[in-house]
């Protein structure tokens, strides 16, 4: 049996892990909110997010923090227009070739990024990257209790723009009824591009606050996509407290199930509760009824 | 044949290689290229290997055709065909499908054991020569096929001799390592490895505390971090792929979790590359491997070595031991005077090559085995990856303990 301090190191380690998951997930969950299809794409472009944090690093010297002025928009106004001028008129109409759609893009991204900066595994050294805030006996990692607060300000900052501002009233319109929102005038396409670069922006987010004490390659965003996808069902399909609440919570689950079965079984535990809410609660924690 | 066309070339090469030995004294064209399949993983999980291997084959590739090609055809020149295996054995397979199809004479490749097995097996059929780079498990040389070579060592030679090494060099320092803490992949690779070093330990003085497995890909490594600290070991020996010895080294210095003697890696991703080195010269730091490793004192290393890093790439391991089994095969067709595949096959298995660039000795085949290979220890030292032991071809002292 382990000792309570490493205990509670390991349930603090996954909420760190779990932040940044949820805010993946919270891309992932928006965006499946409004155009009901799963992006499978957000793997690939968190990869890309996190290679542009890489490049301004290495070659202007911008802090994977700072880097965010520039990703944050960029990514923002791609996911616009990759929606816009790509996925949007190949769709037809029908949702289930968006689908399609963007697991191509995934093929595409991933495959380009493998040509320009090959298939090494890199990261980024920063003056911080080793500090830690001491808390008695235990020391934190001070860029991941960044990450969590940063996680935390985005859903807040998030939630005020759905709830509050004019747009993200039309978003939620349009994910309640498409038509309808149509019909009252508001410009559907234009919202559907607005949550998809949101989406993106939350990765760019993601990948500013991952690359201070991780590394990329070509394929890393996939080892972040399944288990956000675990999340956006156990928080309910297009639920912003259930993507936060349920990134949280299956962090400290594979945390603690990692700590007693093993990092390999440990992954089992995440997999469990995910047929369990398929089970049990199929529209998730704070799902709507569908 | 004296006038051949280069549109007909391609149609008669196996006529034409057949007859080359022949008529190679009367024609003053060019004789046909000897196609050898070159099969990495270039995507996938093990890109970054298989990306160096191909390297190697390259530098090997052009440095016997810029020097005569192979004379005992005429001077004709290699053709490399390369195949990506995707990181998978069916990726693997399917490319050994298509090289059959292009009329390849041999084959040299394949890092990782899963994917070993499967082409070696699917070459077999075609009766393809097959040198294995480095798939280290020991089924691919016991299971009676005659096509395939294995120059590098397989698992059975490395741990012993990792743990030879590590008996040797923990005698030398006065015994100051007795607990070990074993963190491995739970691959094919990692996890033989850990079954065997459990069984190998105590059987030399080792007590070994706990055995812990991750999964690759791992997206963090801060429990098996906690886990270690928990038990306070002497040595900690690693088995995984890069990038999570990568996230475990930076974990540790970031908790301040030293073992009290060192990391002593074993066939390990990160331990002797030197991305890791140059990108936390820290966290690398005296980390210890054994491993594959070029001879430092031959002067074709420093030469390979340029050429590799002359084209952006760290020097890895896969590089000298590609390098290393395209001219072992070109040596071999060399004697065969034939690019026959199983005139090449014959020249493989009586092979006594020793113009290479490891650590060996002249190859010595038996069952498809290279007797001679050994792994050699390394040591990050001061930003740079020195051969620590054994000592007639280190070019460092070992630092032990190294905390």
């Amino acid at each position: 049996m382990y000792s309570p301090e490493i205990l509670l190191t390991a349930v603090l380690n996954g909420l760190m892990t779990g932040s940044v998951y949820a805010l993946i997930a919270l891309g992932l969950t928006l965006v499946y909110g409004v155009l009901h299809i799963i992006n499978f794409a957000h793997g690939a472009t968190l990869t890309a997010a996190m290679f542009a944090v890489y490049v301004l690093h290495g070659a202007a010297g911008l802090d994977p923090y700072v880097a965010m002025i520039v990703t944050v928009p960029g990514l923002f106004a791609l996911g616009y227009a990759v929606q816009r001028l790509v996925i949007g008129p190949a769709s037809h109409g029908d949702d289930g070739n968006i689908l399609l759609v963007t697991l191509g893009l995934a093929i595409i991204i991933e495959n380009a990024l493998l040509a320009w900066f090959r298939s090494d595994t890199r990261s980024i050294d920063v003056p911080y990257g080793f500090s830690v805030i001491e808390v008695g006996t235990l020391f934190l990692s001070l860029p991941r209790v960044i990450a969590v607060f940063g996680v935390l300000l985005v859903a807040l900052l998030l939630w005020l723009f759905l709830a509050r501002s004019t747009t993200g009233q039309a978003i939620r319109a349009v994910a309640k009824e498409k038509t309808g929102a149509a019909l009252v005038g508001i410009d559907v396409g234009h919202i559907y591009a607005v949550t998809f670069g949101l989406g993106a922006a939350c990765l760019a987010v993601a990948a500013s606050l991952l690359m201070p004490t991780f590394l990329v390659n070509p394929r890393i965003g996939n080892a972040f996509v399944l288990v956000a996808f675990t999340i956006v069902v156990l928080g309910g399909m297009g639920s912003i407290p259930g993507a936060l609440l349920g990134g949280l919570f299956i962090g400290v689950v594979e945390s603690l199930s990692g700590l007693f079965m093993g990092e390999s079984l440990g992954q089992i535990g995440i997999f469990l509760i995910f047929i369990l809410v398929l089970l049990i609660r199929p529209t998730g924690l704070f799902g709507a009824k569908a | 044949m004296t006038k051949t066309a280069p549109g007909i070339r391609r149609r008669s090469l196996l006529a034409a290689s057949a007859a080359l030995p022949l008529a190679a004294p009367h024609v003053r064209a060019q004789p046909a290229a000897v196609k050898i399949g070159i099969i990495q993983p270039v995507t996938g999980a093990l890109a970054q290997d298989g990306e160096h291997g191909r390297l190697g084959a390259e530098i090997a590739i052009n440095e016997i055709n810029r020097t005569g090609g192979i004379k005992a055809l005429g001077g004709a020149q290699i053709q490399m065909v390369f195949g990506d295996a995707r990181s998978t054995p069916e990726g693997g397979v399917a490319e050994v499908e298509r090289m059959q199809g292009e009329g390849v004479a041999a084959i040299v490749g394949r890092f990782a054991s899963p994917i070993c097995l499967a082409t070696t097996q699917a070459a077999s059929r075609y009766d393809i020569p097959y040198i294995v780079d480095v798939g280290v498990s020991d089924q691919i040389v016991t299971r009676g096929l005659k096509n395939t070579f294995r120059f590098a060592p397989g698992f059975g030679t490395v741990t012993r001799t990792a743990l030879d090494n590590l008996v040797a060099i923990n005698e030398a320092a006065g015994k100051p390592a007795q607990t070990a803490v074993i963190v491995h992949e739970d691959g094919l690779f990692g996890s033989g490895m850990a079954r065997l070093l459990n069984t190998q330990l105590p059987e030399r003085g080792f007590r070994v505390l706990e055995t812990i497995a991750h999964p690759t890909p791992s997206r963090d490594m801060s429990n098996v971090a906690l886990r270690i600290r928990a038990l306070q070991p002497d040595l900690i020996i690693p088995s995984s792929y890069y990038g999570e010895f990568v996230l475990l080294a930076r974990t540790m210095q970031q908790q301040r979790i030293r073992p009290k003697v060192g990391i002593y890696a074993v066939l390990n991703g990160a331990a002797s590359n030197f991305r890791f080195v140059r990108e936390f010269p820290d966290a690398a730091n005296h980390i210890m491997d054994c491993n594959h490793w070029a001879d430092p004192r031959k002067p074709k290393t420093a030469e390979v070595r340029a050429a590799a890093e002359a084209t952006g790439r760290f020097w890895l391991y896969n590089i000298p031991l590609n390098y290393s089994c395209v001219r072992l095969l070109a040596d071999a067709i060399e004697r065969a005077g034939s690019t026959d595949r199983v005139k090449i096959i014959e020249a493989l298995a009586a092979s006594t090559f020793a113009d290479h660039i490891m650590p060996y000795g002249p190859t010595k085949f038996e069952n498809g085995q290279n007797m001679g290979a050994r792994p050699v220890n390394t040591q990050v030292q001061g930003g740079d990856i020195k051969l620590i032991f054994p000592r007639e071809f280190a070019d460092a002292q070992p630092v032990f303990p190294a905390a």
